[in-house]
């Protein structure tokens, strides 16, 4: 069985254009999330989010650009820049043959589908763009990633809900593991922050409309973000050949369903998956310092997951920290393991734990270290990401600091 | 209208439950019908798109919520509170 390293690592959120704005951010424990700007902001109930502001596409993207790339597409292209030349990698060849790009996302092209449905619903028109399709297509932001930097090996996009980026990444890492490819460019994107995306969460009434307080015992619901984070797997023998800077190892990876609703978490679901991955990594619970939390700050999601983590963990539950970065971020639904995976590295990497903010009361469902509001200096060896999806998906990264 | 809010109420209710209306009585709870987390909010949305009305419910924390659940009387209660606030 093959390593896998990475060695690069790109983003785009609502705190940071890039990866040092955003760990910045995250030390600083910074808040993302403020007032959304859209058309018909004002028929919703929900008006905050954690929006990427100021984002001007034609600084990035030409016209005929803007034309096939959905907002979700634009952010990932721009985390895989940042990420790939890091990396410095080239592709071509061999090595292009060998390379591929597995991303997540939820929604896809959302905005393409929210602007496209008013024109032809709202409106009244009855012709739309010509690239409509491969414009809000799932798969597009994969597509144009392979595209651009030539990325001919496995490719496609998975959408798991919530868990959709682990469950990408977690593919990734089986592949270059089982000498399917050499190098996968992964991660994943959301940008599902439009009228007809926040309506549909609305429905649900698990959205809070002032803030997102993980496990504080005052918390009231999610707080939707937007962006991307993109990295570079490699094979570490690949990476280490070419003296390429390693920024953590990939050692494990599970999945689990719940098989038992399609909103409500399950406590063993999670559970099974936390050690699924343990176990796959070949770590014991003690290695483990740190968790990035699923940590939605809905009141089912974060009392089950901590009941997970002490059934996984036990006495050694109270020991590490755990916190959920959605609290600055908010939660990028498929693209949120990926932008999570950055407060892992910097972890790894910076010995620095970015902390769960807006964290006001202690819930006794909720008793472990959540890391509360300030950021912590500790040297960590091994961590973990969890993601658990509606739909009962769970998926769970282990990562070594190299 | 002959139909009382009580009446609606309760047909919506039982539909979700289930039940004929007539075996739903004003004392029992949601859990005692069978109706679940998600059955509550789509028995909400039920009720809001029946009377035009729009209920302060947060699935997160529904015993905080001003909307009153704890039982079917409660609920009635509640929607008829929400449809006179609507008149006045």
């Amino acid at each position: 069985m093959k390593r896998i390293v990475i060695t690069g690592q790109g983003t785009i959120n609502a705190l940071g254009r890039n990866v040092p704005e955003t760990l910045e951010a995250m030390r600083e424990g910074r808040c993302g999330i403020s007032d959304l700007e859209f058309q018909d902001v004002e028929r919703l109930s929900i008006r905050i989010g954690a929006q990427v502001k100021g984002y001007e596409p034609e600084e990035t993207f030409n016209r005929q650009q803007i034309a096939l790339y959905d907002r979700f597409t634009q952010f990932t292209l721009i985390a895989a820049r940042e990420a790939i030349g890091q990396s410095g990698l080239t592709f071509s060849g061999e090595l292009a043959a060998r390379s591929g790009v597995v991303l997540g996302t939820s929604g896809g092209g959302m905005n393409t589908l929210d602007e496209n449905y008013r024109s032809v619903y709202e409106d009244g028109k009855n012709r739309v763009h010509p690239f409509v399709v491969p414009k809000l297509m799932n798969n597009a932001a994969a597509s144009h990633v392979s595209m651009e930097w030539n990325l001919k090996g496995p490719s496609f996009t998975v959408a798991t809900a919530c868990a959709s980026s682990n469950h990408a990444m977690g593919q990734a890492m089986q592949m270059i593991r089982t000498g399917m490819a050499d190098v996968m460019v992964t991660g994943g994107s959301e940008a599902m922050l439009c009228f007809g995306g926040i309506k549909a969460w609305e429905g649900l009434r698990v959205m809070s409309k002032d803030a997102c307080r993980p496990f504080s015992a005052n918390r009231n619901g999610m707080v939707q973000g937007e962006g991307s984070a993109v990295f570079v797997f490699e094979e570490y023998e690949h990476a280490k050949a070419r003296g390429a800077e390693i920024l953590a190892e990939v050692v494990g990876f599970a999945m689990t369903s719940d098989a038992a609703d399609i909103v409500m978490p399950s406590k063993q679901g999670a559970s099974r998956a936390i050690t699924g991955a343990m176990r796959d990594a070949r770590l014991n619970p003690e290695d483990v310092c740190y968790i990035n939390a699923h940590g939605t700050g809905t009141a089912a999601n974060d009392k089950t997951e901590c009941a997970a983590v002490a059934d996984a963990f036990g006495h050694h539950a109270d020991e590490l920290m755990i916190s959920s970065t959605k609290s600055m971020h908010g939660h990028l639904i498929g693209g949120t393991g990926a932008v999570e995976l950055l407060a892992c590295i910097m972890a790894l990497r910076d010995g620095v734990i970015a902390p769960t903010i807006g964290y006001e009361e202690p819930d006794p469902e909720c008793a472990l270290d959540v890391v509360p509001n300030v950021a912590r200096d500790v040297k960590v060896g091994a961590v973990l990401s969890n993601a658990f999806a509606f739909g009962g998906l769970n998926a769970v990264l282990a990562l070594r600091a190299h | 209208m002959s139909e009382t809010i009580q009446d609606r109420v309760i047909a919506i209710i039982a539909e979700q439950a289930v039940l004929e209306p007539g075996d739903v009585s004003l004392d029992q709870t949601l859990e005692d019908l069978g109706i679940d987390s998600l059955g509550l909010v789509e028995s909400i949305f039920a009720i809001e798109e029946a009377f035009d009305i729009s209920v302060p419910f947060n699935a997160n924390d529904p015993s905080a919520s001003e909307f009153d659940i704890s039982s079917v009387a409660a609920i009635i209660r509640a929607v008829e509170g929400l449809v006179a606030d609507q008149a006045a």
